[in-house]
């Protein structure tokens, strides 16, 4: 109790004396963070705390971080010189963060990492300005974690994905908003997961589902993607070209790429101008594989019941996918609301050369929804725009037990 | 100034509360306010005699720290033995003490002109497993005091070069020290293995082995014969070992306490470890993962022959905390360091 007295005081002081507070103030913080009890609650009164470092939570249990609100207790890194996120919490249990907004920080916004329960809930990660690929990666980042809920959060600005979770388990993001990054919510190598009810818009892509190769979680999937609204998510690609995410185009509502059991349902997609939504493998990338455990393919796909509205424009991305629409698909404005690249695991294939039952990619019940099988594996020589072959229904189970949080 | 003196009375306060706290949590004895407390220097203080039963050590490649010296000193409770261990850092008992004091010489051309100590980490191993502590040497040198929650100090020096180099020296907190002495969440020592410790030092008796030192003192058991251990080669002595073997021995030291599959980096799938044999954990063509800016335009951590093509080299050159490796605790460039693995690149075919 002394010490929230005492950072009280010092809050006050770090209006007065910028300069030395600043570093007080970092201090502070820091100490009530190593210093708390399992337990305990760390109150964060609303003002604007300029910070220099990452602030890190290590090793606790059932600690509540709790701002006043949402743009009310803002964490503000601009300048920071040290750390590679702005808040960092490792090896925790039962840990929430809530009513605060982290800015500008140099790297990702708050990462998370080997915690089993985490909870961000009216949390506001955001960089200011025009987005720009110099911002950090991440907004919210929880990696090897399980049970994580992302309740009411919203990301800003990120050069990566606004939202993201990876190689972690048991995963809800819900009633969220992300806008203006590259990836507005994304799900990677991940098992279990819902995300409903969101608003993911003006970002490069709105919603992604990933599986990549090399990683120590190997294998995502059950991954629920409902209710959401998906819209206008043409903001020109602006990620380090490094990053996978640098390939996804400008235009891009959600994307599921190389994951297997993966169910999108009742979403609006609207006004995503380049691909409504792309069903794609990891060949698509054009990276080499040599991970001999990984399934490039995606699988046990499911699309229904979405809304599909596009601008009767041509493709909007950049890159070697937007040459490949371009110059081999000869789509012009007619662009596909849903597009699969159409290469198969010849290991799951019945006699007829298709996916067997268990595995098929499922397209049925979107209303206005177009559709096309690029042959991708074939040099795009029999690109397809009937769907009826992908007319069936594959729902995915998911087990999530993350509960309301508060 | 009524202000400066109400912080000061606070911090102190915090002080006290912070060391009290400390010793309730972690139920072994309350550290320490003041390094001096301990008695692990004879005399004054700043020239870091240790006392009769504490042994200087030092690393065949350390890890680079903004270019800080660093003296290393080990503390063992009586009558106990360290055993060894080929692989792994070695196995300390319980009440053994790692000290680490960091400083920087005035002129590094002139070591006789002086040197400024800046802080001195404790790593102690007690019944709950190790424990880490940091004490921060006043601007007199005569003493350094407990901080849990690190600090920043303005530093200059004179480089090898000659050149004036000035910067915010860091002193991690308490959790960033678990930032790199982590495996699979539990803190442990990272510099102290066989491999590491297999060279000469200058001890006050004569230039010896330092395992064979401790063999002769009885304080190592498990090993008969120093040239049955392994040896690390000094990463800019070229006598000691190939190329690739002081890069990987440099990286090792610099990255693989986060970038091994049980430590914090393993979310990345690079692992750095010198016995690492995979070709695409290592980096060789392996897209990044997570890294963000830290990837820049680059496509892969190693690119063979392209040093400048390679994002671990583009990471390592850097000193912006959004794309700089390590995360932590480094606010200047290893040029030399870089430089090798950059070599070492170059020569991959």
């Amino acid at each position: 109790m002394r010490i929230c007295i005492l950072l009280t005081l010092g809050a006050i002081t770090i209006c007065q004396t910028p300069i030395y507070a600043q570093q007080d103030i970092q201090k502070q913080l820091q100490r009530q963070l190593i210093m708390a009890e399992d337990g305990s609650v760390i109150e964060l009164p609303a003002g604007r705390y300029q910070l220099s470092s990452t602030l890190s939570l290590e090793g606790k249990k059932k600690v509540l971080i709790k701002g006043a609100g949402m743009d009310k207790t803002i964490l503000n890194f601009k300048g920071q010189s040290e750390g590679a996120e702005g808040l960092r919490v490792s090896n925790a249990q039962d840990i929430i963060i809530r009513d605060l907004t982290v800015q500008d920080t140099k790297g990702d916004g708050i990462k998370t990492m080997n915690v089993t329960g985490i909870t961000f809930k009216q949390v506001k990660v955001e960089w200011t300005g025009t987005p720009a690929k110099e911002n950090g990666a991440y907004g919210l980042y929880p990696v090897q974690c399980q049970q994580v809920l992302i309740d009411s959060c919203t990301a800003i600005g990120a050069s990566d994905a606004g939202l993201y979770v990876g190689q972690s388990k048991d995963i809800v993001v819900r009633n969220c908003l992300a806008k203006n990054n590259v990836a507005g919510i994304e799900i990677e190598n991940s098992l279990h997961a819902e995300v409903y009810d969101n608003e993911a818009t003006e970002n490069t892509g709105g919603i992604l589902v990933f599986d990549l190769p090399d990683l120590v979680q190997k294998k995502g999937g059950y991954v629920k993607v409902f209710n959401n609204n998906i819209h206008h998510n043409n903001f020109p690609n602006f990620a380090p070209k490094g990053n996978t995410v640098a390939k996804v185009p400008a235009g891009t509502g959600v994307m599921i790429l190389a994951t297997n059991h993966v169910e999108v349902f009742n979403n609006k997609i609207h006004y995503n101008n380049s691909a409504g939504t792309a069903i794609i493998s990891y060949f698509m990338t054009e990276n080499p594989i040599k991970d001999s455990t990984y399934t490039p393919y995606p699988a046990t796909v499911y699309i229904h019941d979405n809304d599909y509205i596009r601008d009767h424009v041509k493709f909007q991305g950049k890159g070697r996918i937007g040459l490949m629409f371009k110059f081999k698909l000869g789509f012009g404005k007619n662009v596909p609301h849903i597009f699969y690249d159409g290469i198969l695991n010849k290991d799951w294939t019945d006699a007829s050369g298709q996916y067997k039952p268990e595995y098929r990619i499922c397209i049925a019940d979107n209303k206005n929804a177009s559709f096309a099988n690029l042959d991708a594996g074939n040099k795009f020589k029999n690109v397809s725009r009937d769907a009826e072959l992908y007319n069936c229904s594959n729902p995915v189970t998911t087990t999530t037990t993350v509960k309301s949080g508060d | 100034m009524q202000r400066i003196i109400r912080i000061i009375t606070g911090i102190t306060l915090l002080l006290g509360l912070t060391i009290a706290l400390l010793a309730s949590r972690t139920g072994s004895p309350a550290p320490k306010e003041h390094l001096s407390e301990y008695g692990f220097f004879s005399g004054n203080m700043a020239d870091q005699t240790p006392v009769s039963g504490i042994m200087p050590y030092q690393l065949n490649t350390p890890l680079f720290s903004d270019y800080a010296e660093k003296l290393r000193f080990i503390q063992l409770p009586p009558d106990s033995v360290i055993t060894y261990d080929s692989v792994n850092v070695m196995h300390f008992p319980v009440g053994a003490t790692l000290i680490k004091t960091f400083y920087y010489p005035k002129d590094f051309r002139a070591p006789e002109k002086g040197r400024r100590l800046m802080e001195t980490r404790l790593l102690t191993h007690t019944a709950e497993g190790w424990k880490a502590l940091v004490y921060i040497w006043n601007d007199e040198q005569t003493e350094a005091t407990l901080e849990v929650a690190g600090d920043r100090k303005p530093v200059q020096f004179i480089d090898h070069h000659g050149r004036t180099v000035s910067f915010d020296y860091i002193v991690p907190n308490l959790n960033q020290c678990k930032g790199c002495h982590n495996t699979n969440e539990v803190m442990t020592p990272i510099g102290p293995t066989a491999r590491q410790m297999n060279g000469d030092f200058h001890y006050a008796g004569g230039t010896e082995n330092q395992l064979q030192h401790w063999i002769k003192a009885g304080i190592l058991s498990g090993l008969d014969d120093v040239a049955h251990a392994p040896r690390a080669p000094v990463w800019n002595d070229p006598t000691t070992g190939s190329l690739e073997a002081r890069a990987r021995t440099w990286l090792e030291i610099n990255c693989a306490h986060c970038h091994k599959p049980d430590g914090p980096g393993k979310t990345s799938g690079l692992f750095l470890l010198a016995s690492e044999k995979d070709p695409t954990k290592i980096g060789i063509n392996k897209p990044p993962v997570a890294a963000g800016r830290g990837a820049a335009d680059l496509q892969f951590d190693i690119v063979p022959g392209h040093p400048e093509k390679s994002i671990l080299i583009y990471r390592m050159a850097s000193t912006d905390p959004g794309i700089m490796m390590p995360e932590l605790s480094r606010k200047l460039t290893h040029k030399e360091g870089v430089e090798l693995v950059r070599e070492w690149i170059r020569s991959m075919k």
